[in-house]
């Protein structure tokens, strides 16, 4: 802003009462959301880069300069390599799946269809659940003696009902399996939105030229759908490298068991708030989970650009 | 021939369809279902949804004998109620300038705010917890609100809002007397009520199914908010009442599809919104 005062000073161009009322209102009107926006994410930033060159004692509330050496730390403990190994796994898994299966059920909806409210609103409820609720709805349906067991068992497939929750084989794979299970729907109604504008004449030409559905899929729906799929996996890539609650609430804030369901986001949390008492190890933990997300996403951007070329 | 195809093609939509709804209905249908059942029918693999023994005493027993649910729900109503009318006239102001008004330093404040709208969230945990014990505000209700008062994505669509929004209609009421802030106020606002309903939907959804900043901020349990109330129910004592937490969590679940069915067509513009970033 002084920049701008400056420029003014040199070309001596005077405002008018008129221009100045409308200035006076353009701050009164910026200045709350600058406020907060620029204290609780700005400010917040450096705050975190700063706390990431220190030794942070949350009680006793010192902060000892100590280099670079939260940076080494985070490279060589083996418990960071944990979490982050969980973290891409999950990505890694969740992402394709559920971008993939949104597409391809988004593409087979995409007709004329009866009692398209009901699917609708059907298909948006996990979006509008909290992952409060929905963790604990999952964590019911797969404990000892819930109904996945019980399915499980009456198929023969399994003799007893598997721990999933204690056991560290499953424990992941259950929140993932959630994660694409909740998101998918929303995922979905984004492509549906984007598909009705889709001209009907491009898959009656395809017809003509004798294209069958899956030719129509590849040749028709995806190309055209490649913009929303980038804002897709963004979100997607985004929202699975910092999952947060679904791990908290599965693990009582553990991470447990033997750290299989430890992500990024919740050994961030363990170390900050938790015994370790170690916020400027955590705050390097966050900046480094932050540069991971920032490449990804460029990288994932990237890619489905240069395939729109062909 | 061709005619019977169709039917195959549409028979077969019908069966994905309803498949993919079902799983997607099922847990939440279980969920109501155990709400209404004994702990001992829940916990013994059964898969059925109906039961003799249904009843409301979970729901007597979450209401009636702790008092603390009850509060939990006003304390989360209040907070995403009154955030959300903070968010509303924070960002509608916000878009507002950065469309229809001129003023020195506009473009940097507007990039400004493009690049702190990708800052990933959890980076922001700590820095912000510290931010508000500093300012006193931890076991506060503020916590919650204030840092969230403000919503880069919906100032970004009540610009793109206002940017198509007619000139002549606030001439119209600027030539009849009203001042600048009459017109934002008295003209404006009103007439971007369908914008402004889609962004109140996606905040109040926020903040009411908000977890991990109640669950950093909140210690005193009267304070908790329903989100993380929920989660005493689990991990209080040696088993968990998974009657209760059903019945809890339908509570929970039920205020936002009761918006979501009254507010529809709002949160299908939002999702075009999205879409079109």
């Amino acid at each position: 802003m002084t920049d701008s005062r400056n420029k003014v000073a040199i070309t001596k161009y005077k405002y008018t009462k008129r221009e100045k009322g409308e200035h006076k209102q353009a701050y009164l009107f910026l200045t709350p959301s600058i406020l907060i926006t620029s204290i609780f994410i700005g400010l917040s930033v450096l705050f975190v880069i700063y706390l990431s060159f220190h030794k942070v004692n949350l009680f006793a509330k010192t902060y000892t300069p100590i280099g670079l050496k939260n940076y080494f730390r985070a490279f060589t403990d083996s418990t960071t390599r944990v979490a982050f190994k969980n973290t891409l796994t999950f990505s890694l898994v969740v992402v394709p799946i559920q971008t993939f299966l949104a597409l391809v059920i988004a593409a087979v909806l995409n007709s004329k269809i009866k009692g398209k409210m009901f699917f609708r609103t059907t298909l948006f409820l996990p979006t509008l659940t909290s992952s409060s609720a929905l963790t604990l709805i999952f964590m019911f349906m797969f404990s000892v003696t819930g109904p996945i067991n019980g399915i499980l068992i009456k198929m023969g497939i399994i003799d007893t009902g598997i721990n999933y929750l204690n056991n560290p084989n499953f424990s992941l794979k259950v929140i993932m399996g959630m994660n694409i299970w909740s998101t998918i729907p929303y995922y979905m109604t984004l492509y549906l939105a984007t598909l009705q504008d889709l001209p009907a004449s491009m898959y009656e030409a395809a017809e003509i030229d004798g294209a069958n559905s899956i030719k129509k899929f590849f040749y028709i729906t995806v190309p055209y759908l490649k913009p929303m799929t980038t804002y897709v996996l963004l979100t997607s890539i985004i929202g699975t490298l910092q999952m947060f609650d679904q791990a908290y609430i599965f693990s009582n804030g553990s991470g447990g068991p033997a750290n299989s369901t430890l992500t990024v986001s919740l050994m961030i949390y363990k170390y900050a708030f938790g015994t370790q008492n170690a916020m400027g190890f955590a705050a390097t933990l966050a900046i480094m989970l932050a540069v991971l997300i920032m490449i990804l996403s460029l990288i994932s951007q990237k890619v489905n650009k240069s395939e729109s070329l062909y | 021939m061709k005619k019977k195809e169709i039917n195959i093609g549409k028979s077969l939509l019908y069966i994905v369809l309803i498949f993919v709804a079902l799983a997607t209905l099922y847990p939440f249908l279980w969920m109501i279902s155990a709400s209404f059942k004994p702990l001992k029918e829940i916990v013994n693999g059964n898969m059925s949804l109906y039961s003799d023994n249904m009843s409301f005493d979970n729901y007597i027993y979450i209401f009636g004998r702790s008092s603390l649910f009850p509060k939990w729900f006003i304390n989360s109503f209040m907070i995403a109620t009154v955030g959300t009318v903070i968010n509303i006239f924070v960002n509608t102001m916000a878009g507002y300038s950065l469309s229809r008004l001129d003023f020195p330093g506009k473009n940097k404040i507007f990039f400004l705010l493009m690049a702190l709208i990708m800052i990933p969230g959890q980076v922001l945990m700590i820095p912000n917890y510290l931010i508000i014990q500093q300012l006193g505000m931890l076991d506060k209700y503020s916590a919650l609100i204030i840092p969230a008062a403000a919503n880069i994505g919906s100032i970004i669509m009540m610009r793109q809002f206002f940017v198509n929004f007619p000139r002549d209609v606030e001439e119209a009421a600027s030539i009849d007397g009203l001042g600048r802030y009459g017109r934002f106020f008295r003209i404006c606002m009103p007439l971007a009520k369908p914008i402004i309903s889609t962004q109140a939907v996606f905040i109040f959804m926020g903040f009411w199914n908000e977890f991990t900043k109640p669950m950093l901020y909140m210690k005193t349990e009267t304070k908790y908010t329903l989100t993380l109330g929920l989660q005493t129910f689990s991990s209080k004592d040696a088993g968990t009442m998974w009657h209760q937490v059903m019945a809890a969590a339908t509570i929970t679940v039920i205020p936002i599809v009761i918006i979501y069915l009254i507010f529809n067509k709002y949160f299908l513009v939002g999702v075009r919104m999205d879409g079109e970033k």
